[in-house]
């Protein structure tokens, strides 16, 4: 029965009509996390020709608007203000700017970090492995929540701080994963017959050993953007996050969370904007996955 | 001594030919430390010489440590003691940057054709990864066309993935990356074991021709003795770590001297019902590397073992053209 249902299926989408190839098209590339991540790289880099209001500042006369489409609210700020009268669509605007640029320069730090100590640990093996493993629970068996308070309390509330805290704790996984992978690949017959063919081992882990891990990197990437959105929001939510009034995502979330009951567009939009993100880049990490394994080229 | 032979080296079976050695393994031991503080002994006090132009057919059961031997001449695994010559250098204790001008001469197909293609490199990137390795100073795209050409594989194939293609092809192409440096000496792991039978004879046909057309000398290892009888010049039989017999392919096969080479002939299928007489089948199963048993190997599982074969380990004796390492053959 679902054969033949799925069947169905493949014919509709084959089809040579518009819907047919509009449907296939957006069966074939994810169009929407795309779009999503689009708008929101879009918005990070043009947030302050985009964005209507200044995001730090408040008009205290216009405090608690909801959005446009509310009777009492106004198509001057499209989705109400908080309550400090500062425009929430204005905010987030500047809050993917924050969130992608912590995102940014600590997965480029992590992933780097992480995924060389990991090749180098995994195709060594012994000493080194043993070594460079113990680091990585070293650091994983710190609470981590604790050592940003402490730290945060010494040095004070920065970005930049919380910038290296994250980049501190965010390698070890990536280095984990990346060891895990390697030690099964490296026993591949083709990783040695790279070094029969007179491969060096840099060229055996760059061409022969990092292509079968970056599947892996690029999903706990994703997951990672999300992961760190959220962490932020767990900074903030405790008071040593990004410092106010800088709108960050997560500390949105977190202070509209005590008016939730008369103004929840506060809290949701944020909300809904590291929804989507997160949402987005799980998607888009998935198909980049498939998409990255020439087994399953074809069944895309 | 026979004309470009070198001097020092006594082998049991330096045959009077013209033809000078090319791999020579001296008393070559390789053991591997195993989890319990044991030792698996899967090459032990084994002597081999095999001359340029040859093809040497190595057999013996899974565990007799005929791959490691042959990784062992490549110096894919450590030796502990003896030594692998090629061509008069020592290759004993190069480090693997010093072998690296070796690894032109002497090349390697595996067994499993699906685990030796990197799986996300095209065949152009995998033959081409060689060529510019060590094949040095050819017109890449010509030389991985020619090589195709070599190989009996269509020219469209260089675009393609390893996935695309079958079992036999991939072989195909694994033999491609190794002839792409120019080697003179090809160790063959079980080429053919992991494909079904139609595909077995085109490979080994074509390495046959291979062999000829490009004055290869080859390591051939199986455990089907007549696959092995048909490629090879001459027969080594390899139990448990240890050469057994060497000789023609020709001789060994149809005038086994040792006990395990007999019963292992016993064991290829014959088509002649009636010709099924006087089968020998070998009782139990191999002992393990681990503890061998003294004296001869395969004493535990032989015909006519006594009690002398427990205490002596027999060497490889005979004449040049054939010898056997029994006590009771003579």
């Amino acid at each position: 029965m679902t054969q033949h249902v799925e069947l169905d299926l493949q014919i509709t989408g084959h089809s040579d009509g518009i819907p047919g190839r509009v449907w296939r098209f957006v069966r074939r590339w994810p169009v929407l996390p795309l779009f999503i991540l689009v708008v929101l790289v879009f918005s990070a880099i043009f947030a302050p020709l985009i964005a209507p209001y200044d995001p730090t500042q408040g008009d205290l006369n216009l405090r608690n608007i909801p959005p446009a489409w509310d009777p009492e609210g106004s198509m001057a700020h499209i989705l109400g203000t908080d309550p400090l009268g500062r425009d929430v669509a204005s905010r987030l605007i500047f809050g993917a700017r924050i969130s992608l640029m912590i995102a940014t320069i600590v997965l480029s730090f992590g992933v780097l970090g992480g995924v060389t100590l990991g090749l180098i640990a995994g195709y060594y093996g012994g000493q080194i492995d043993e070594i460079a493993m113990r680091f990585v629970d070293f650091t994983l068996a710190i609470p981590f929540i604790l050592v940003a308070l402490v730290t945060v309390i010494v040095l004070g509330q920065s970005l930049t701080v919380i910038i290296g805290l994250l980049v501190i704790f965010s390698w070890s996984g990536f280095a984990r994963h990346t060891r895990a992978e390697t030690l099964q690949i490296k026993t591949m017959g083709y990783v040695e017959m790279a070094r029969v063919i007179g491969a060096s081992t840099p060229r055996i882990l760059y061409r022969h050993i990092l292509p079968g891990v970056v599947n892996t990197v690029v999903v706990i990437t994703t997951f990672g953007i999300g992961g760190l959105i959220l962490t932020e929001a767990t900074l903030s939510f405790l008071g040593v996050g990004v410092p106010p009034p800088t709108p960050a995502w997560g500390i949105m979330v977190a202070d509209g969370r005590q008016y939730v009951t008369q103004a929840w567009w506060v809290t949701v939009f944020p909300g809904i904007a590291i929804m989507l993100t997160v949402l987005s880049m799980n998607f888009l990490g998935d198909w980049l996955r498939d998409r990255w394994d020439p087994r399953l080229t074809q069944l895309l | 001594m026979p004309e470009g032979g070198r001097p020092g080296v006594v082998g049991d079976h330096i045959m009077s030919g013209e033809r000078s050695i090319l791999m020579s393994v001296r008393n070559l031991s390789v053991h591997f430390p195993s989890g319990k503080g044991e030792t698996v002994k899967a090459v032990t006090d084994l002597t081999l010489d095999i001359r340029r132009g040859e093809v040497f057919g190595l057999v013996g059961e899974s565990g007799s440590g005929k791959t490691t031997l042959g990784r062992a001449m490549l110096r894919l695994v450590d030796l502990t003691t003896g030594s692998v010559e090629y061509d008069g250098d020592d290759l004993s204790h190069l480090t693997g940057k010093q072998m690296r001008p070796y690894r032109s001469r002497m090349q390697v197909i595996f067994q499993d054709p699906y685990g030796s293609l990197n799986p996300r490199m095209r065949v152009d990137a995998i033959l081409g990864e060689a060529v510019t390795l060590l094949g040095g100073g050819d017109s890449l795209s010509e030389r991985v066309s020619e090589l195709l050409d070599l190989v009996g594989l269509p020219a469209a194939s260089q675009r393609r993935f390893p996935h695309e293609f079958s079992g036999g092809q991939r072989q195909r192409i694994c033999i491609a990356r190794a002839l792409a440096v120019r080697p003179e000496f090809i160790v063959a792991d079980e080429p053919v074991a992991a494909l079904d039978v139609s595909i077995q004879a085109q490979i080994i046909n074509l390495l046959q021709d291979l062999k000829d057309e490009l004055d290869l000398t080859m390591l051939f290892i199986a455990h089907d003795l007549a696959v092995v009888r048909h490629i090879s010049d001459r027969i080594g039989v390899m139990y448990l770590g240890r050469m057994q017999e060497i000789g023609p392919a020709d001789a060994v096969v149809a005038d086994p001297h040792h006990p395990y080479t007999k019963a292992l002939l016993s064991a290829v299928p014959v088509l002649d019902p009636g010709a099924r007489v006087g089968r020998q089948i070998l009782k139990g199963d191999m002992p393990s590397s681990i503890n061998p048993p003294s004296g001869c190997v395969f004493r535990t599982r032989c015909p006519i073992a006594d009690d002398e074969c427990a205490a002596t380990i027999p060497e490889l004796r005979g004449d040049s053209s054939r010898s056997t390492a029994c006590l009771k053959v003579t």
